[in-house]
């Protein structure tokens, strides 16, 4: 059955996109990631233009984050004043993020920043996790399940800077200059890319900051909120590309497809699931990465010149 | 679904007939030599759209050849040259061209090129080669053909610019008719189509009908409202989708 999407002024198969929304919310909920960093590649994959692409998986990702948040908040596991931190710097990143997409998207180059962002972060990102699964596999079989804890707090330049804040419920003592920079970053990459960005976020907050993993995903999923929430309302003023009837179809596809995740995700092994989520995000950076690369069909391309 | 049964044409035919004859008997200056109609005057973009067909028919007195150009509204379109750079293929130069048609579609009875001689049909912009179209940048004759080459190519590969001309076909000498091809993925707007009747090379007559694109139900509302209240439709576009995460959270909590 199709349906034509009014934004994106194509018909698409209804239930194409349901299983594609179901697919990424099973993966979702396997491994716990937010999915915003497949939903967009595949999307394009489609044939959805790239620029409605992005901002309407952001606004998807806003469902799907406060789904998440819920069970977290009420376990605590939210730091409300990191969140709070880390999003005013994501307001203003993912504020100028828009500004730059729409920038880009008047040069002809939003597509080709696009899968050159995707290209970069999925394959670091992906080598990192198959790497460090692979090696964590071997390790426990050798060791028989015993992981090797790293050392808590290491001094470097960081305990140097100024503005330093307390952090009661992460237990931390920082400058709040980090979390705003970390959450400006991420937010850029919201609005590049339309993804929450928990794949950086998350390590940037585990490593870079020293925050408890308890607290991480729960502090996370709260701030990717608003950040989403503004890209989603930024692109629907600047760019007018949040397609609501496609992020409709998504999300219901999505909250299915996580449960299902969910309940299959518990009978893995982490490191297995991650050594898998690893494969499954260098092949979608492969997959770009041989679009970039191969010789176009055609050298040229056509566009409506005001977008 | 627009296209009319052949019983329909005929019983068209029939009500136009007596009216040309009429014509001929009583004055032949008075009569017109060229009558035209779509069997719709609008097509409708509706959330179910996958692309239409538009039948146009029409009559001429005594015999002749017609040719059928259907125009969308014009917009600028820009060309895009793909270059390596660094093993990536990366955009590189461009070129904006004006008064693009959306849309071009023509139809003949017979090869265009037989029935009028090349300057007649540049003279009418008859003919997807005959379009000109307008680049303020500065580009070599090299490169200027290049770059209409990619543009038509690229239209046609869209749908949106006519492989070839269509096919007219006269049910009789004088009745004759059409199907104009509407892909899914048709702009919208006011599109024009132009009837020429030619006798002996010459335009004979020429007969213009407006046809209209436009979205219509549930989708043309969202886009009208997106663009026309962006601010509004960016937060109800966030609204909605806390609602559905917070439904989703409720409705799958921990059993």
């Amino acid at each position: 059955m199709q349906i034509y999407l009014p934004i994106a002024e194509i018909s698409v198969n209804i239930f194409l996109i349901l299983g594609l929304g179901g697919g990424v919310g099973f993966l979702s909920g396997l491994f716990g990631v937010g999915g915003g960093f497949l939903i967009t590649p595949l999307l394009i994959f489609y044939g959805i233009p790239p620029a409605v692409s992005v901002a309407t998986a952001a606004n998807q990702i806003v469902a799907s984050s406060v789904s998440g948040v819920f069970a977290h908040w009420k376990r605590g596991n939210v730091d409300l004043k990191m969140g709070l931190v880390l999003l005013v710097g994501g307001i203003v990143g993912s504020t100028a993020g828009v500004w730059v997409f729409a920038w880009l998207r008047s040069l002809g180059q939003i597509d080709l920043v696009i899968s050159l962002c995707y290209v970069i972060f999925l394959g670091i990102i992906g080598g990192m996790m198959l790497f460090e699964a692979t090696r964590a596999i071997f390790r426990t079989r050798r060791r028989g399940g015993q992981i090797r804890r790293s050392k808590k707090h290491q001094h470097s330049f960081i305990h140097g800077l100024p503005f330093k804040m307390r952090f009661y419920r992460s237990g931390l003592y920082i400058s709040a200059l980090l979390p705003l920079a970390v959450g400006f970053f991420v937010g850029i990459l919201t609005a590049l890319m339309g993804v929450g960005g928990g794949f950086v976020m998350v390590p940037a907050m585990i490593y870079l900051l020293g925050m408890p993993t308890g607290v991480v995903i729960g502090t996370s999923l709260f701030q990717i909120i608003f950040v989403t929430a503004n890209v989603t309302f930024l692109q629907s003023i600047q760019t007018q590309t949040v397609d609501v009837a496609l992020a409709i179809l998504l999300l219901i596809g999505g909250v299915i497809g996580a449960q299902f995740g969910a309940q299959f995700g518990s009978k893995l092994k982490a490191e297995h699931l991650r050594a898998l989520l690893g494969l499954l995000v260098l092949s979608v950076c492969l997959k770009l990465l041989f679009d970039l690369v191969i010789t176009p069909s055609d050298l040229y391309s056509v566009m409506p010149g005001d977008l | 679904m627009t296209a009319l049964s052949r019983t329909q044409i005929i019983l068209l035919g029939a009500l136009l007939l007596p009216l040309l004859t009429l014509g001929t008997a009583s004055k032949k200056a008075f009569a017109d030599p060229l009558v035209v109609d779509l069997s719709n005057h609008l097509v409708a973009i509706t959330t179910g759209f996958t692309g239409t067909n538009v039948l146009l028919f029409g009559a001429v007195e005594n015999e002749g050849d017609v040719i059928v150009t259907v125009r969308g509204p014009d917009q600028d379109m820009v060309v895009r040259k793909k270059e390596r750079k660094a093993g990536i293929w990366v955009n590189s130069e461009s070129a904006r061209y004006k008064n693009v048609p959306a849309y071009y579609a023509s139809a003949s009875n017979r090869p265009m090129d037989i029935i009028a001689p090349p300057d007649t049909l540049l003279d009418y912009r008859i003919g997807l080669q005959n379009q000109r179209f307008v680049t303020e940048n500065k580009l070599s004759n090299e490169e200027q053909v290049l770059y209409r080459e990619a543009l038509l190519r690229n239209m046609q590969n869209a749908g949106l610019f006519g492989q070839r001309p269509a096919k007219i076909s006269f049910l009789s000498n004088q009745l004759f008719r059409t199907d104009i091809h509407f892909p899914a993925n048709t702009p919208t707007g006011t599109y024009t189509i132009s009837v020429y009747l030619i006798r002996d090379g010459k335009i004979a007559s020429v007969k213009t009908t407006p046809l209209v694109v436009s979205k219509t139900g549930i989708s043309a509302e969202v886009y009208e409202f997106a663009h026309r209240y962006s601010a509004l439709y960016g937060i109800i576009a966030v609204i909605i989708a806390v609602i559905a995460g917070w439904i989703a959270s409720v409705a799958f909590r921990k059993r």
